[in-house]
């Protein structure tokens, strides 16, 4: 037999007090299973560097070839305050990261709208997408070589090496997310009255973007790497060659330094990036 | 809708002798319809039932003119159909609407694609949100909705273009019982102010007698016209009532003998 309960005769475990203290608790766990993680976070850099530290100073490992932590922080000071060999430090950040936003700009861009114009045309997508294929296989980088012989030792060889470094993987992106593109939708939409041109400007480039954002991510890493290498076989200035100046003087700390200047410049990218995404899709249910 | 007296005389869609050769991806022709006669008047709402693969759909590509007979001819107000007709009207099974685009966006979209002002499409698309009873969710997403708000939302797109043709196919096949015997009478309240026809696809058979004035069976696979089915339960139906009607179960029993050969064939 059950008999219908009314909320005054619900135990006194299941009350509107017990109820908030019992969720008191939970947040509390919750915080408390936070600070745990970013404490333990801490202290794997610091055992992991101060390991580094260690072993150098206690000579089980040669500083000269692995350096340490602090020369390498000593480094990144002095070149901050009094410059490096070919110029003041920020002067060096500013040409690189100039190489590679054009770069990235131009690749991303011109992918898009290849990927775009591909995706959309069954006879021009199923003769190229081999080429595309093969010509995503081969190592990029090398072209560098080519570009700093034809086009010189200025910027415009770095941006040609990080365009070809981004344009595939936005290109094949492009390429997929159109070809993705869900066929009931499109049907809906011509069925509602829309023309090839509106079909592609409000379907299939919406449905598209979540994959073209993916690759935007990952080829911005993509052109920083075109743009370090292309100043690494050849430059008058820009981190690369900051690289290659401190590997040429077996300075391994400058190689080290000039590492992390160069990831706080790519996590800053993918920061702006991860805001642009969450605004673009914010139509898009969260993930589980 | 007014529809003048000489062209109500034409039927809404007529099937000619329809013949259908499907050639699949694989390069094999076969045969999905096979001498399909079909003649649906003004106003007047038809269901096809079949078991699966019969080719139900394809009936319907064939009107909206995504596909094209093989031999044959169909007819849409009189003419062949020559592309996508603007009096048409088309619910999927599956979830047709924009998920980048909030419901009221949703909705507006084909005045807008049609060429209409957006400020008219806004007040028109606000009109169809609260005539389907979604008048505080204009602002959602359709991830934010439930299944059958989503369709909702399909039933409010398709109907502010004013069809004179509605298509469905199987548009409410992915919904709970509940919430399906709900969106049909839905459906039936909307279709009555507009006097449009409606062909309505579905393997439910018991939504195929609820909703329809005559009920079309086809064979398995070649689909072809195995037998047609007038409907004379009296409108307005609603349709969890009308499930108890003796003349219903009646119906239901003798469309369900027809159908189980098929069925077993399939």
């Amino acid at each position: 037999m059950t008999a219908f309960v009314s909320p005054a005769l619900l135990p006194a475990i299941l009350s509107d007090e017990a109820l908030a203290r019992e969720s008191e608790f939970a947040q509390k766990r919750i915080r408390q299973r936070r600070t745990l993680i970013i404490s333990l976070r801490v202290l794997v850099l610091i055992v992991v560097l101060g390991g580094w530290e260690l072993a150098a100073r206690s000579k089980w490992i040669d500083p000269f070839f692995y350096s340490m932590p602090s020369m390498i922080w000593n480094q990144i000071v002095e070149w901050a305050r009094d410059g490096t060999s070919q110029g003041s430090l920020w002067r060096q950040v500013a040409v690189t990261l100039e190489e590679t936003v054009i770069g990235f700009l131009i690749g991303s861009i011109a992918g898009v709208i290849c990927g775009i114009l591909l995706g959309r045309n069954k006879l021009l997508s199923d003769v190229f997408s081999l080429y595309i294929q093969i010509a995503n296989s081969i190592p990029r980088v090398v072209l560098g070589s080519i570009f700093v012989i034809a086009l010189g030792l200025g910027m415009a060889s770095k941006v040609a090496l990080a365009v070809v470094m981004v344009f595939f993987v936005v290109f094949g992106n492009a390429f997929q997310g159109v070809r993705e593109a869900d066929k009931y939708m499109i049907a809906n939409a011509q069925i509602l009255g829309a023309s090839p041109r509106q079909v592609t400007m409000s379907v299939v480039i919406p449905s598209a973007m979540s994959w073209i954002l993916a690759s935007l991510h990952v080829s911005f890493g993509f052109a920083l790497v075109g743009a370090v290498v292309g100043e690494f076989l050849g430059a008058k200035e820009g981190i690369g060659l900051l690289i290659s100046t401190a590997q040429g003087a077996f300075n391994a700390s400058g190689v080290f330094a000039a590492m992390i200047v160069l990831a706080v410049v790519a996590l800053l990218a993918d920061f702006l990036l991860t805001s642009l995404e969450k605004r673009l899709l914010k139509w898009r249910p969260a993930a589980f | 809708m007014s529809v003048s007296g000489r062209a109500a005389d034409t039927p809404a869609i007529v099937f000619k002798d329809v013949s259908l050769r499907f050639i699949s991806n694989d390069g094999n022709a076969t045969v999905a319809l096979r001498n399909f006669n079909m003649s649906v008047a003004r106003g007047e709402f038809v269901a096809i039932v079949g078991p699966t693969g019969c080719g139900k759909s394809t009936t319907l590509n064939m009107i909206t003119g995504l596909l094209k007979p093989t031999v044959g001819e169909v007819q849409v107000m009189g003419k062949p159909v020559q592309g996508i007709d603007p009096r048409i009207g088309f619910v999927f099974q599956a979830d047709a609407v924009f998920p980048w685009r909030s419901v009221s966006k949703n909705i507006a979209a084909g005045p807008l694609f049609r060429g209409m002002a957006s400020k008219e499409a806004y007040a028109l698309a606000d009109e169809w949100l609260h005539r389907v009873g979604l008048g505080k969710f204009g602002d959602h997403y359709p991830h934010q909705l439930s299944g059958g708000m989503r369709k909702r939302v399909a039933l409010a797109q398709t109907f502010i273009n004013n069809p004179e043709i509605l298509l469905m196919d199987e548009p409410f096949s992915a919904l709970d019982m509940q919430t399906r015997t709900l969106m049909q009478d839905e459906l039936l309240k909307l279709w009555s102010g507009t006097g449009g026809s409606v062909v309505f696809v579905t393997h439910d058979l018991e939504e195929a007698i609820a909703l329809a004035d005559r009920v079309f069976v086809l064979s398995a696979r070649p689909g072809t016209l195995k037998q047609v089915y007038q409907i004379d339960l009296p409108r307005p139906r609603i349709t969890s009532e009308v499930r108890y009607d003796p003349a219903f179960i009646e119906l239901s029993k003798r469309i369900w003998d027809d159908l189980r050969q098929e069925v077993v064939l399939a």
